[in-house]
């Protein structure tokens, strides 16, 4: 990535209080680094101890947080080092995602510990650590601040495809969580984004599909680009004088 | 009444003793809060989240155990995490009555204390040998994460079972700065907070960092509550000035709100944004300025939470009311039942002190300045409020409309 990223300092980034999980590799690292970027304060979540010094070294004002958002225990002490950094939440990228069984099986030969390792990473992960933060995220909202939650989707989630059962039943449920907590959130000013970043060159699709052409992958960094565009355009307008608009949720394949 | 011993903290069939404003006493299901509540009333509740302020650990020059609990921070600033003043005991835990645990070994200034993964130095003794500041080594995220690693919510013997992080953090819970939590707000829940704004009853929150309940030791119990820093955001704080003008009430969920609000208010009578530290103790001689209702936990007689009630009913009433909770087996602590007490009415006095019209006067002129549409709509309705008290300022400033 040559990309040079500005500092920010006026645009709907600046001094905006992100969070993101899966931030030491593919999509959320790319993310990390955009939000960065456009002046955002980050703070970012992984299970790799080493992963998480590294990043944020190599970041010096990104906040890294060693959690597994797989792990019930786990979400709170997260949820607590991500308001406490950060001083409050505006926007959550639930990122962190697992495919299951790797390689890709048929169902018939998916191990069920397997399957239960996706759910809880991809569905049950995302929805503990979004109730314990929305507290944070409603205040935000309150403030005028806004609050949007992303969570990141699959193509998977929408069609068929034989060996991604357990990934794309996942996604699936994910997708229609954000659905469900977008409507009862309406009214509180939390808005919830179901986006598909598409086919990228991350470690993820290199376990999922390993004999495939990076060259022909988008890049992580694309889709950090396009997911930083939604969220801004969820956040309400940041001009005095207008009022916070809700956001209707946004299914965007960008692939 | 009956200690609450099991931390569930949203029971269906939890209770609800009301005290209105005249001094009668009502029995209600909990669930039915926002029936109780008027169109235009401001609800305000503590969305502080509660830490894992446990710590065990060792003095390290004598090799002893220690339980350290935090109770007081000078801030809520994000980087302001070194620095807390604790309470510490001596071995064992929160199984033991706090009353008898032992003493932990005499501690000096520069002392090393060893608490899991966060070294810790004791800086000073606050007046009693129990009570220090102690200052943790490390960066802000590494002391954090040390906390959330090794912490544990402070707990008491009246709950059995070892408590989680989840336990202690109400729905709203956002910024981790509580040592106990804020529990009147576990009677909150979102089915709740929507059915205030199907009320047209709006629904707010502040930051404040409720301390320690108790320590075991009269001498510092008489202490308590300790300062407490809060944070109320501009946009409250003129929500608040706005309920107020139209004549709405402002209902607190918790003692906590009641200490951050009357403090904000203590320069001019009006609750003002920003941070504070809240020093001030409230009982039976203080005049409350904003807060016209309190949804609190039960507590006994004698506690520091009592003593604020007084501030709302009289020791007639209170008394009644500890009667009734007697009578109809309420649940004690903060996994316990509700009380909703009205401010007793007060009579022959304007409902509240007027702020000086010339200081609206300037503040209109700001907001004016600045195209502060919402400034401009609170200050006029506060003039508005003057007006019928003889105040001559309203057509002047009804020009920057």
């Amino acid at each position: 990535m040559t990309r040079t990223l500005q500092n920010d300092s006026h645009g709907p980034f600046a001094g905006l209080r992100v969070a993101i999980t899966g931030g030491t590799s593919g999509l959320g690292l790319a993310l990390v680094r955009e939000l960065l970027g456009r002046g955002a304060r980050v703070a970012f979540v992984a299970r790799n101890r080493e992963g998480v010094e590294r990043v944020a070294r190599e970041h010096g004002r990104a906040h890294g947080i060693v959690g597994d958002v797989s792990r019930k225990e786990d979400i709170h002490p997260i949820a607590m080092q991500i308001v406490g950094s950060l001083g409050g939440l505006d926007v959550l990228v639930n990122n962190a995602s697992d495919l299951g069984p790797t390689p890709l099986a048929l169902l018939g030969d998916t191990d069920c510990e397997d399957f239960e390792r996706a759910l809880t990473t991809n569905v049950l992960g995302p929805f503990r650590l979004t109730k314990a933060l929305l507290g944070a995220l409603a205040a935000s909202a309150r403030d005028g601040r806004g609050a949007v939650v992303l969570n990141v989707s699959s193509d998977a989630a929408i069609n068929t495809y034989p060996c991604w059962g357990a990934y794309g039943a996942s996604k699936a449920a994910l997708r229609h969580l954000s659905h469900v907590w977008n409507e009862e959130l309406l009214a509180e000013g939390v808005s919830f984004l179901s986006l598909d970043p598409g086919d990228m060159d991350t470690p993820l699709h290199a376990l999922a599909v390993p004999d495939s052409d990076p060259a022909t992958l988008k890049r992580p960094g694309t889709a950090a680009r396009e997911f930083a565009e939604a969220i801004a355009a969820a956040l309400p307008a940041r001009s005095p004088g207008k009022a916070p608009r809700g956001a209707a949720l946004a299914e965007v394949n960008t692939s | 009444m009956i200690a609450a011993n099991q931390p569930t903290r949203r029971t269906p069939q939890a209770k609800l003793l009301v005290v209105d404003a005249r001094g009668r006493i009502g029995h209600l299901p909990r669930s039915a809060l926002a029936d109780l509540l008027k169109p235009g009333d401001h609800v305000i509740a503590n969305d502080a989240a509660t830490l894992p302020a446990s710590l065990h650990g060792k003095h390290v020059p004598t090799g002893g155990r220690i339980e350290v609990r935090l109770a007081g921070r000078r801030s809520l600033a994000v980087n302001d995490v070194r620095h807390f003043s604790v309470v510490v005991f001596g071995a064992g835990d929160f199984r033991t009555r706090t009353e008898e645990r032992p003493p932990p070994p005499r501690l000096a200034p520069g002392d090393g204390l060893a608490l899991g993964p966060l070294p810790a130095t004791v800086e000073r003794i606050l007046g009693h040998p129990r009570l220090v500041s102690l200052r943790f080594e490390g960066t802000p995220d590494a002391i954090r994460a040390g906390l959330a690693r090794h912490g544990r919510p402070i707990q008491y013997a009246h709950v059995p079972v070892p408590l989680a992080l989840w336990d202690v953090w109400t729905p709203i819970a956002g910024p981790p700065v509580a040592f106990e939590p804020p529990s009147a707000g576990f009677a909150l829940d979102w089915r709740m907070i929507a059915a205030m704004r199907v009320r047209g009853v709006s629904f707010d929150t502040i930051t404040h960092a409720a301390g320690l309940s108790s320590t075991g030791d009269g001498e510092l119990d008489r202490r308590l509550p300790f300062d407490e820093p809060y944070r109320i955001a501009d946009s409250t704080a003129a929500a608040i000035r706005r309920t107020q003008a139209k004549g709405g009430r402002i209902i607190a969920i918790g003692t906590t709100v009641v200490r951050a609000l009357e403090h904000a208010a203590s320069r001019d009578g009006f609750v003002h944004g920003g941070e504070g530290l809240a020093t001030q103790r409230i009982d039976a001689a203080s005049r409350l300025r904003v807060v016209d209702a309190l949804l609190t936990g039960i507590h006994e007689p004698g506690t520091s939470h009592y003593q604020l009630l007084r501030a709302f009913a009289d020791e007639k009433s209170l008394r009644r009311a500890s009667a009734e909770l007697h009578a109809h087996g309420y649940r004690t602590h903060e996994f316990g039942d509700s009380a909703l007490i009205e401010r007793k009415a007060r009579k022959g006095t304007p409902r509240r002190a007027l702020r000086n019209a010339r200081d609206i006067h300037a503040d209109l002129v700001d907001a004016g300045a600045r195209g502060d549409v919402q400034g401009l709509v609170v200050g006029v309705a506060e003039l508005d409020v003057g007006h019928e008290l003889g105040c001559h300022y309203r057509a002047e400033v009804l020009a920057f409309r």
